[in-house]
């Protein structure tokens, strides 16, 4: 093949990150949120005291975690359509771009994960917190959302940002969907103009580049939080 | 439109007249479990080496396992899948890299996929492997200097056998862990059981009969995994040796 | 381990509670919406894929726009919002099932066994599934590949029937699933697969657009015969009337040559590349006499 033509990625450069890491990010922050948000509710699922909460709880994160993250996202890609349908009474399948489908896979299988590590921030708060919530005589909502999370929260936040950047690094498999994110968007490229090596060692470079910035920053702030109590 | 649920479509032929989708499922579960079979054991072996690399205090050892640990800890799977596959070949010598691109299917994606998964994954086994070792009470490696084993000696009947032991938990989770991503596999061509449930819910068109075979298999694989897991922990476990306890790790 | 067998029950008891739904007629979804959704491809030259702005441009393109006139004028509307989705060989069956898209405009070979689950409007092109190979490979007849590398695009009718050619005649070929047509065709560029199976009109356009189009050639030897149509839902008689009466009128009155020339025998966006197509005799034949039939015999 023979020389390589390194021009192509300056060429695609408005396509690459306009589109497809404007798809990224935005993806990345969506499932972030949601997930974290929706993985403390399965956090205190697990730990309440009424056994069918904690189980129902307990089964949805195990099954997330024993799945395929590509199985996840071909079963919500295809099954969300129908459950759209069912919950807005719709006779037929409601529309579902590649966009919507990833956000609702990923915030959901994401949650699975955040769930455990919002557990075990949950759990290492002294009970001694918990009771003297009680004796205050705050109830178990105002309790949690005062007293517990927000200590539990900032404990986690290395953890969290880690799972965050692991989560950064996994939206490029909406390539199986065929979506443009940033490595699809690459993969498009590099395939109409047939230019592989230089497509894909950039999306490597610039995806290094972007991880390892962002683990530098969480290791940062673990030193900034690290005074234990 | 509703949806036409056939579950009899598991046992109808698949095009390549090879037997039944089942069969055909199956066979890629097969697949599956080489690859990551093969990339564990290249896993365990770089993992352990890069692991205890950077425990020691030779530097240049060191400094290469930390930059090894972040290069392939920072780059999406996928994308190291498709780095092995199309863009290895292409910077090889003409006739090597033609030679490797000649490689017929199964072997010509088996052989990157495997490399590909054993690198990512040994990247999670080195932390592990230094996080045991450095679980360890410094006394073990002293002591075992000052009886009179070399480092080399020391590390080999001391201090890896204990290490190993304390991260077979993590490991339990990280075998689980490789045999998902071999599903990443299918995009360079690999037929293990992630592909061909896609290909059975192309030719069939029952995407949910097809995926929902597939899980089933997934789990049922994980539940075997961790039964032989908790076999071998049991086994090998050594009375007294307090086991560290895990803090919550990111990842899959 | 136990609480594995709850995630397992939990998969089975969702597999049978997904409801049915009942149907409703994809014109009355259009006057509800006020818009319609028209599934397109990224790559079927000239059939429907992105200009160099990523706008989606192409022959299946210009003919659903004309149904969509017609639609207009059907239900009176004032206005009504032309809406694209992108589709790929994969996904364009399921996305036409769950409603995501109502028209899909593209290089979709309507035969029998897809008449299962969608439904086809008059054939707006009739092709047929050869291979492409490097010259120097000397592939003559299918029995040259024997015991070789093949490639095929994933989900498309030509890579179920060359896996059951290879089957029934013992071939012994490898057959890899590409991701996409581009893709595919890279592997017979990088000398991974030795052909690349596939409807000749989308032959010709990649092998036009290649470094070298002097080093392929497209083989002689025809697996199959097929028509394209446009694909719409199944068991919806009044929109497919609409939709097989406005296609019969583009073909009666002659306006499908002009849209026909455009594509095949004149240059092309974006790089203005001339396919050099002329009609063939099959396709003449259907301009006749349209039909929408899914059986290959009917193209003889």
């Amino acid at each position: 093949m023979g020389g390589f033509d390194f021009g192509v990625i300056e060429r695609s450069l408005p396509y690459l990150f306009e589109q497809g890491m404007r798809f990224t990010v935005t993806l990345t922050l969506i499932a972030m949120a949601g997930g974290i948000i929706f993985g403390t509710l399965l956090a205190m699922m697990r730990l309440s005291r009424f056994r069918s909460l904690a189980a129902i709880a307990g089964g949805y994160v195990n099954l997330m975690r024993s799945m395929p993250l590509v199985l996840v996202i071909f079963w919500f890609y295809f099954l969300v359509p129908y459950i759209g349908a069912w919950i807005l009474r719709e006779p037929q399948p409601v529309k579902i771009g590649e966009f919507l489908s990833a956000a609702i896979t990923f915030t959901l299988f994401e949650a699975a994960y955040y769930c455990e590590i919002m557990r075990a921030g949950i759990q290492s708060i002294p009970r001694g917190q918990v009771w003297a919530g009680q004796a205050l005589g705050l109830d178990y909502w105002q309790t949690m959302s005062r007293i517990v999370l927000p200590q539990a929260f900032r404990n986690m936040v290395p953890v969290l940002l880690t799972q965050t950047i692991i989560l950064f690094q996994d939206t490029s498999l909406v390539y199986v969907i065929s979506a443009t994110d940033f490595f699809g968007a690459a993969a498009k490229i590099a395939n109409r103009d047939y230019r592989l090596v230089e497509m894909y060692t950039f999306v490597a470079v610039v995806y290094f580049a972007v991880s390892y910035g962002l683990s530098a920053l969480v290791r940062h702030v673990q030193r900034r939080l690290a005074f234990v109590h | 439109m509703s949806y036409h649920w056939h579950w009899g479509v598991l046992f109808e032929p698949e095009p390549g007249g090879t037997g039944t989708y089942l069969h055909y499922l199956l066979v890629g579960l097969g697949w599956t479990l080489a690859t990551a079979l093969a990339a564990w054991v290249l896993a365990l072996a770089i993992g352990a080496a890069v692991g205890t690399a950077r425990t020691t205090p030779v530097r240049w050892a060191a400094r290469l396992g930390d930059v090894y640990v972040e290069v392939f800890r920072n780059i999406p799977l996928i994308v190291q899948m498709f780095l092995w596959f199309f863009v290895v070949p292409e910077l090889l010598p003409t006739a090597l890299g033609d030679w490797i691109k000649q490689q017929p299917p199964p072997w010509g994606m088996y052989i990157p996929a495997v490399l590909c998964l054993g690198s990512f994954t040994s990247v999670r086994v080195a932390e592990q492997v230094r996080a045991g070792i450095g679980s360890l009470p410094r006394g073990q490696l002293a002591a075992a200097i000052a009886v009179g084993l070399t480092r080399a000696q020391a590390y080999r009947y001391v201090v890896l056998p204990q290490a190993f032991r304390i991260i077979l938990p993590p490991l339990t989770s990280e075998s689980m862990n490789i045999i998902k991503n071999s599903s990443v596999a299918f995009t360079i061509g690999l037929a293990e059981l992630m592909g061909r449930a896609k290909a059975m819910q192309e030719f069939s068109f029952h995407a949910f009969e097809a995926f929902a075979a597939a899980t089933v298999i997934y789990l049922i694989t994980n539940l075997v995994v961790v039964v032989v897991m908790r076999a071998l922990e049991n086994k090998v476990r050594v009375p007294g040796l307090i086991a560290a306890g895990s803090a919550p790790q990111a990842g899959h | 381990m136990i609480r594995l067998v709850r995630p397992i029950l939990a998969i089975l008891v969702l597999a049978v509670a997904v409801p049915a739904a009942a149907q409703e007629g994809t014109l009355a979804k259009i006057r509800n919406s006020g818009a319609i959704t028209l599934g397109h491809r990224d790559a079927s030259i000239p059939f429907s894929y992105y200009d160099d702005q990523q706008r989606p441009v192409g022959y299946a393109l210009d003919l659903c726009l004309k149904i969509v006139d017609a639609v207009k004028a059907e239900l009176k509307l004032p206005k009504l919002e032309v809406k694209y989705q992108l589709v790929t060989s994969a996904n364009r069956i399921p996305l036409m099932a769950n409603g995501t898209i109502d028209l899909e405009c593209g290089s979709t070979t309507n035969n029998l066994e897809r008449e299962k689950q969608v439904a086809f409007t008059i054939t707006h092109f009739v092709t047929a599934n050869r291979w492409v190979a490097r010259k120097s490979a000397k592939i003559r007849s299918l029995a040259d590949l024997k015991g070789k590398t093949i490639v095929s695009t994933a989900g498309t009718t030509n890579i179920k029937q060359i896996t059951e050619i290879n089957a029934a005649q013992g071939l012994g070929m490898h057959i890899i699933s590409a991701n996409g047509h581009p893709e595919a065709f890279q592997m017979v560029e990088t000398g991974r697969a030795v052909a690349f199976v596939m409807d000749d009109i989308l032959l010709y356009s990649l092998a036009a657009q290649s470094r070298r189009p002097a080093d392929y050639e497209i083989s002689q030897t025809a697996l199959s015969v097929e028509p394209y149509g446009i694909m719409l839902r199944r068991e919806d008689p009044a929109f497919k009337k609409v939709v097989d009466a406005a296609m019969v009128r583009v073909y009666k009155s002659g306006e499908i040559n002009r849209i026909y020339d455009k594509w095949f025998l004149k240059p092309i966006p974006p790089r203005g590349l001339n396919l050099d197509v002329p009609m063939s005799a099959q396709f003449k034949k259907v301009v006749a006499h349209p039909t929408d039939s899914g059986d290959p015999e009917a193209y003889k």
